[in-house]
């Protein structure tokens, strides 16, 4: 009976309670900077998964001695040097082991890549500015990189990086520039980032690399842009400014492009007027000079034949009329238009000529369009003004022939 | 006529005596030379069942020219109407008037049946001709269903999609009659299919038939003079006085038409893409947006029944009470005359209401 009633109390217990935290519990009776990681935390990808204080920085978090919880000999690190955070960090994330018990498909050669970035070689020779894991992602409130308010999400990268690159007084020993974050900010890629929310947008890692992070050089330049703009990187290296701009020692898209501050390019870029680029090496009289005006040329009679025929169209469609198959044909000539002002970059104007030839054609046809429904639409008019000439005759006849049998009657 | 008025005739018979001797036009005409119209100060309101009837045949004819032209399928259907508007001559015209005169008749049959409401010309004996205008009146709303999907266009389909979904809700019949409308479980092809047979062939002959009934049975008890007007009641001939006047109202109908449809031709929309999410607006047709409203307005939960369900139930029941106005009113109670007169006041600014409501959204 006794055994009964002692097993019975056994399983009124509740379940064992958590072991104590000790690092949680002195942090926070410390308060101030020390207790200030220990609410951050909460939030922090890796606690929600499960890890403590001890996996980055050593010691016995069981241990209610305080020197024995931060004993070395334990492996406590306590605040860890610049240069220990990519070993810490990668104790796990270059283990393919670890990382796949909580996402397969992590990559596990972020350390790897981080020591061939500019930022691991100068932490390899000590200096200790260089940026480290946690200079970007955080350190107790680190958020996964698809989390919207991580500082590695894509919408806050320029911002990240710009917390070092474009403190003047930071980068004064470096002798770069500061100014790249406020002219990306000014950029086309910014515009399609932040106002279109477009996150396949490029923002600094996209073209510099995240954990490799370097500046890529003017022979490469042409390949980073041409992982997005693969077509327009393939017409120029098959084009006649390849070899000249690699002579010249010139980068292939910035030349006229741009780097961080990459404008929305406009068809002035190209012809011989006072905003063409062409004009700064090409001079009147030579065949670049000539070509670059004839594209220019082909552009501008393509937009404006398509802006024409747009404008009869809309007015036929803001009078009623049924023009949407021609519409939709017109968006024909602007694909073609886009495609012309891609092969703008083989500088061939045969070749911009076979995407705007069509495309002419396409455009007069939809201008023809919207010009019959125009002229549809007044036959409408003065058929409707017959028509309702002779219904009101036709009422007009019966009103009086009521009359005439009423007088009758 | 006799065999023996034939030897009569001195003249060869015209051909209009050919086709009496077949036909008997004289007894037809005779009966309608002895027809008459009540005259007085609620007879304008005789005038607009003959506006439905007019508005009818146009959508008849109209219709026939369509079906020349229209292909129904999910592939060809909005293509073949693009090609009516753009490349068939005065196909927009036709088009455009068979859109409008569905509306303009479906307005006129409101305005006919609320006139017929309030006036209670459906007492004894005409019970059967107002049964008979309640079922074409539901008729018409099935017409204006199953047509708005037939160009295939996003509207229409969002539409039809949200419109037999509420047919979902109802209470153990619900799911068959959303795969009875669609012809699946989903808006596609199928549902087109089958709207263009109800639109075409079942609605058309059901109409038909009740139509005919209909108008048999005003011929036969003429028109309800309103109990407010007293004797002795002053008349018109239907032949030719009466119907001179409605052939002004019709001819009125048919210039509004035509300059709806020249200075506002019906739009085609996009064509529809059954992947594509719903467009924001999507809103039926003017004549269902009463109820469409009030399905919006309700909340999720009435007691421990769902909104969808109540709203739906309380409009089923709504059409069986209007069905059952004759049998309510039957025993002259002025109480009970009052009591529907004023419910049918309230319905009427409700559904009014509603429909403002709906279209200020």
């Amino acid at each position: 009976m006794f055994v009964v009633a002692a097993l019975f109390l056994i399983g009124l217990q509740g379940p064992p309670s958590a072991p104590v935290n000790t690092c949680v519990s002195c942090h926070l009776e410390a308060g101030d900077d020390l207790a200030a990681p220990i609410a951050k935390v909460a939030d922090d990808v890796h606690g929600k998964r499960g890890f403590s204080c001890v996996h980055c920085h050593g010691g016995d978090a069981g241990e209610a001695d305080m020197d024995k919880a931060m004993d070395p000999r334990k492996g406590f690190v306590g605040k860890p040097a610049p240069k220990q955070i990519p070993v810490i960090c990668g104790k796990c994330h270059s283990n393919a082991d670890t990382m796949k018990r909580f996402n397969p498909g992590i990559r596990v050669d972020q350390e790897a890549e981080y020591r061939t970035s500019m930022h691991g070689k100068r932490l390899a020779q000590g200096d200790v500015k260089a940026a480290t894991c946690v200079s970007c992602h955080g350190n107790h409130g680190i958020r996964a990189v698809s989390d919207p308010n991580a500082p590695v999400f894509p919408t806050h990268v320029a911002e990240t990086c710009g917390r070092c690159h474009s403190d003047a007084a930071y980068m004064k020993p470096y002798g770069i520039p500061t100014d790249q974050a406020a002219k990306y900010k000014a950029s086309v890629h910014a515009d399609a980032l932040f106002k279109m929310q477009d996150l396949s947008a490029p923002t600094c890692n996209d073209c510099h690399g995240n954990h490799g992070a370097t500046p890529p050089g003017t022979a490469s330049v042409a390949n980073v842009c041409g992982t997005c703009h693969a077509r327009q990187s393939e017409l120029f290296g098959a084009g006649p400014h390849k070899s000249a701009f690699d002579t010249m020692g010139v980068g292939e898209c910035l030349a006229c492009h741009g780097n961080h501050e990459v404008f929305r390019p406009t068809d002035a870029f190209i012809g011989t007027g006072n905003k063409a680029i062409c004009i700064k090496c090409h001079n009147q009289g030579e065949p670049g000079y000539e070509t670059a005006a004839t594209i220019r040329q082909d552009l501008l009679t393509l937009s404006e034949r398509i802006a024409g025929a747009d404008s009869v169209l809309e007015r036929a469609a803001r009078a009623g009329m049924e023009v949407s198959r021609a519409r939709f044909e017109l968006t024909e000539a602007n694909h073609d238009l886009t495609n012309a002002r891609v092969l703008i970059h083989s500088f061939s104007a045969p070749g911009v000529e076979k995407a705007t030839g069509p495309a002419l054609a396409i455009a007069d046809k939809a201008r023809q369009a919207g010009e019959n429904a125009l002229k549809e639409w007044t036959f409408r008019r003065k058929g409707l003004a017959v028509s309702l000439l002779v219904i009101a005759l036709a009422i007009v006849s019966v009103y009086l022939k009521i009359r005439q049998i009423e007088a009758g009657s | 006529m006799s065999p023996n008025d034939e030897h009569v005739r001195s003249t060869p018979p015209s051909w209009f005596d050919w086709l009496d001797d077949r036909l008997g036009l004289r007894a037809a005409r005779h009966l309608a030379e002895k027809k008459t119209v009540p005259v007085h100060r609620h007879s304008i309101w005789y005038y607009f069942g003959g506006m439905t009837l007019f508005l009818f045949t146009i959508q008849v004819s109209t219709g026939i020219l369509l079906l020349l032209y229209y292909r129904p399928s999910a592939d060809t259907a909005f293509e073949s109407v693009e090609f009516i508007m753009t490349q068939v001559r005065f196909g927009w015209l036709v088009r455009s008037i068979h859109n409008w005169s569905a509306n303009l008749m479906i307005a006129a049959l409101f305005i006919h049946m609320f006139s017929v409401f309030f006036l209670r010309a459906y007492r004894s004996p005409r019970e059967i001709t107002w049964l008979s205008g309640a079922f074409l009146l539901f008729l018409s709303l099935a017409f204006g269903f199953s047509g708005y999907l037939l160009p295939w266009n996003t509207l229409s389909f969002f539409a039809t999609k949200v419109g037999t979904e509420v047919a979902g809700v109802v209470p153990v019949a619900g799911q068959f009659m959303v795969r009875f409308l669609r012809g699946g479980d989903e808006v596609t092809g199928a549902t087109l299919t089958r709207f263009y047979g109800f639109h075409v062939a079942i609605l058309p002959a059901i109409t038909t038939a009740l139509l005919t009934l209909h108008l048999l049975m005003v011929q036969q008890h003429g028109m309800s003079v309103p109990e407010s007007v007293k004797e002795p009641v002053k008349t018109m001939k239907f032949l030719p006085n009466f119907l001179l006047r409605d052939i002004i109202g019709w001819l009125t109908a048919l210039a509004a038409l035509a300059a709806l449809a020249a200075i506002f031709p019906w739009d085609l929309g996009v064509k529809a893409d059954p992947f594509a999410p719903a467009p924001a607006g999507i809103r039926p047709e003017w004549f269902f947006m009463f109820m469409f409203q009030t399905l919006k307005l309700l909340p999720a939960k009435i007691g421990f029944v769902e909104g969808e369900v109540l709203g739906v139930l309380g409009f089923s029941l709504g059409g069986l009470v209007l069905l059952l106005v004759p049998l309510i009113d039957s025993r002259g109670s002025k109480r009970i005359a009052k009591i529907l007169a004023a419910a049918g006041g309230l319905v009427m600014i409700y559904i009014l209401a509603m429909t403002v409501a709906g279209y200020l959204e």
